[in-house]
């Protein structure tokens, strides 16, 4: 083999592996993103049944039942409108109402989300910024506390 | 007292470092052998400044001095001693001395063991350095100064997040931020190279043992975050695509291509612009990660206060390290003298395949952890990437390179014989399809995915096996000869195969907790049992305990295995009252390699209490590969022929490798 010959074997097999990569990203990021929405994203930006979306907000205070089987029901609100929430499962340790939350999951066709993930904040001083800042754009937000 | 003078002398290593950054290079420059000693003197110096600074922050948080800010924030009176001298880094500010202490030792270690580096070479890496330590020095005084007072000091401090009041802060931030500015080390030399436009196998050889050092760190400080999760979180997970693993993964790959690499630019003095370019992406990605991790753009456990001019400034560092070093190679990576070409199925060869997946792996994860901060940046979509995505790319991508680290090793330099190399790998062939038969068997059925992979693992771990007895000739010459040669054999040759070996250990915990693991969440009474795989939890009751600053309730469990008692089980969880925090401590016990994990959830009205328990076959395996990974890299490094700055000529190998 000449030099030329290896030198193009050598760039023909990067690109290939390189081609493979983009690929399986573009393929691959097109059904892995989640989009994350606020409640009143939801409502106005009519987000589909079906599309599988990041909630974030508050949980309502009050609005918290729980059924058998570790149903739980709750809603999200930024202060602007709210959404009921149902999930199943066990909730995280820091879940609390009037406290930041985010919901994965879809709605379904009657205005409900189902969440299949929630995740709740680390500490009292974390809150999940994506619902920061939805809770900013509404107007309800305290500032960081200190 | 004490802080200020922590503070005074964190200003004074700031000014060695800005000595250093002109002096040492300007006497390369001009040759002048006494401007390029300066450095050896200043990185010392600095050294003992930033230690003093940081032994100075430790006594303030020992003796809760809160009139600190820092101090005030993350400790309290009643914790305990360990917490408080962790706690030290488990606050921004804190974690950023540590960072540029340990940037100050490795820089000293440079100066110590470096007298065999030419001295142009050693001045203009200190330099280097010194440029990274300034940047840094000035981004913890100006914006993040651990000393700051507070003008009416309160009487108690606020506590420690509890999730950091664990042994794993004392251990995981450390090790991992020598992995991340050991790189600084690697960096320097490339800058360096690329200035004085001169680089041959020689610095290979210099650059190798700090690489090895750096990744045997970030090795260890991955698999302990990891393991730490896994534990603390409640839930058992210990790899969650996580911006911030993600951040610490990226310099891992990138590292571990560059180890790689290095080894064929010291053999056969190839691949050096190549090697040059790995040695500065490898620190530009740990730049990266502090940035993540520090600048507050992600929000995360590890993200201890957001404040915008720091993440402009540690920005600033980031374009003007990474823009400058990447121009600097486009300039003057065409004056580095080429190196000889190689077949492609060549010990080279395969070294360089390994390259291009790694550094793919490391692109894909790249693309995963920052599309949705530039999306956000661009159109204001708030998106997340989560685990679908890494699976399904960086996992696809790493097969085809765990195939071939058996055939690496096997490979002979130059021109490689890959039929040869298959013959060889027969044994190791025919034990990864007895076990990936088994794994089917034993799974009864299910996806056949798990199967290839525990099939996989066990190829990676025979071949592994494969290269060292075919470097000692065991079974084709007398026993006690091959045990000879394997004495003989050169240390960097064990710790290939140990490191390898250790790759596929891991990938066989991991494929048995993914694959295998069982999960059950049930709310039960005292007296009432659940089960899992044959193991009972029988819950006798719950009982309050005090601990030194926290109030826990502990569930007690007797655990029975097909009805004989095997022990007992205590999980907690515990309410941290200065932070107004819960906190949930899962109660391990552990089977061979495999654990039963039980984590407590919340109570109900009726005295049900929520009980999260998990079978985790093989999990301990993930960690256990790790540690191996680390103990093939340290062999490796004890080798003689890679002692740090002693180019000594390689021993004459041929006599302890059989004819290939």
């Amino acid at each position: 083999m000449t030099r030329r010959q290896r030198r193009l074997l050598l760039i023909g097999a990067g690109g290939a592996v390189l081609g493979v990569a983009i690929a399986l990203i573009l393929i691959t990021l097109k059904d892995s993103i989640v989009f994350f929405n606020s409640p009143t994203d939801v409502v106005e930006k009519h987000v589909a049944a079906g599309t599988r979306i990041r909630l974030g907000g508050l949980v309502k205070p009050g609005s918290v039942t729980r059924g058998a089987n570790f149903a739980v029901r709750f809603e999200v609100t930024d202060g602007n409108k709210a959404i009921p929430v149902a999930y199943s499962g066990a909730l995280p340790d820091l879940f609390r109402e009037g406290q930041g939350v985010i919901a994965e999951g879809r709605m379904d066709g009657a205005g409900t989300f189902e969440a299949d993930t929630i995740l709740a904040k680390h500490d009292e001083n974390y809150m999940p910024r994506e619902v920061a800042d939805a809770l900013k754009k509404q107007g309800h937000w305290m500032g960081e506390k200190k | 007292m004490i802080a200020e003078l922590g503070h005074y002398a964190l200003v004074l290593a700031l000014g060695l470092a800005l000595v250093q950054s002109s002096v040492p290079i300007w006497g390369a420059r001009t040759r002048d052998p006494a401007l390029m000693a300066v450095g050896t003197s200043t990185a010392l110096a600095q050294f003992v400044f930033v230690a003093l600074s940081f032994a100075a922050l430790t006594w303030c948080h020992v003796a809760s001095d809160f009139s600190l800010i820092t101090v005030f924030e993350n400790s309290h009176s009643a914790k305990p001693l360990i917490y408080k001298i962790t706690g030290v880094w488990g606050n921004h500010e804190g974690s950023m001395l540590l960072w540029v202490l340990i940037l100050a030792l490795f820089g000293a270690l440079v100066a110590a063991f470096g007298a065999n580096l030419p001295a142009a070479l050693k001045a203009t890496v200190l330099a280097v350095q010194a440029w990274i330590a300034a940047a840094f020095y000035l981004f913890i005084l100006v914006t993040s100064n651990p000393f700051a007072r507070i003008p009416n000091p309160p009487f108690e401090g606020r506590d420690l997040n509890p999730i950091l009041q664990d042994p794993g802060l004392a251990i995981h931030p450390p090790l991992l931020y020598l992995g991340y500015v050991g790189f600084s080390i690697t960096f320097s030399f490339a800058i360096a190279a690329l200035i004085e436009g001169r680089i041959d196998a020689a610095w290979a050889r210099w650059v190798r043992p700090w690489a090895l050092v750096a990744w045997m760190f970030l090795t260890l400080g991955i698999a302990m975050g990891s393991f730490w999760a896994y534990y603390t979180l409640g839930w058992g997970g210990w790899w969650f695509w996580d911006p911030v693993e993600n951040a610490s993964l990226m310099p891992w790959l990138a590292g571990t291509a560059l180890l790689h690499s290095a080894v064929v630019m010291e053999k056969r003095d190839a691949l050096k612009i190549w090697t040059v370019l790995l040695a500065i992406l490898a620190f530009s990605l740990s730049l990266v990660g502090t940035f993540l991790v520090r600048s507050g753009v992600l929000v995360s456990v590890h993200t201890f206060a957001t404040d915008p001019a720091r993440g402009v400034f540690i920005l600033a560092i980031l374009v003007l390290f990474i823009g400058g070093s990447l121009a600097l190679y486009a300039w003057r990576a065409s004056t580095l003298r080429q190196g000889g070409l190689f077949a492609p199925v060549s010990r080279e060869g395969a070294l360089l395949l390994n390259n291009l997946f790694l550094t793919t792996l490391c692109a894909t994860v790249f693309v995963g952890t920052l599309y949705p901060l530039a999306l956000e940046a661009l159109t204001g979509d708030k998106i997340s990437v989560g685990a679908p995505f890494f699976n399904a790319t960086a996992g696809r991508l790493a097969v085809p390179l765990l195939i071939a680290i058996p055939f690496g090793p096997l490979l002979a330099w130059k021109r490689g014989d890959l039929y040869g190399v298959a013959q060889r790998l027969i044994a190791a062939l025919a034990v990864a399809i007895v076990a990936m038969a088994a794994a089917f068997a034993l799974a009864g059925g299910g996806p056949v995915l798990a199967p290839f992979v525990v099939g996989l693992a066990f190829f990676v771990m025979a071949g592994a096996l494969t290269d060292v007895a075919e470097r000692t000739g065991l079974f084709r010459v007398p026993f006690a000869a091959a045990l000879g040669r394997a004495a003989g054999l050169p240390r960097s040759a064990w710790g290939t195969a140990i490191a390898h070996f250790g790759v596929g250990v891991c990938l066989l915990g991991i494929v048995g907790e993914t694959q295998w693991g069982a999960e059950r969440v049930a709310a039960i009474k005292p007296g009432e049992t659940i089960s899992v795989r044959h193991y009972d939890f029988t819950l006798d009751g719950l009982a309050q305990r005090r601990g030194p600053n926290y109030q826990e309730r502990v569930a007690h469990f007797t655990v029975r295995r097909n009805g004989e008692v095997i022990g007992s089980m205590e999980p907690a969880t515990r309410v941290f009252p200065v932070r107004q925090m819960n906190k949930s401590e899962a109660a391990l016990m552990t089977r061979g390699t495999s654990q039963l994990y039980l984590s407590l959830g919340d109570s109900d009205d009726n005295g049900a209490v929520t009980v999260r328990l998990y079978h985790k076959p093989l999990v301990l395996l993930i960690w256990i590969g790790a540690v191996v990974m680390m103990a093939g890299g340290a062999l490796s490094l004890s080798d003689r022929r890679l002692r740090v700055g002693a180019p000594r000529p390689a021993r004459s190998k041929p006599a302890l490798q059989p004819a290939e």
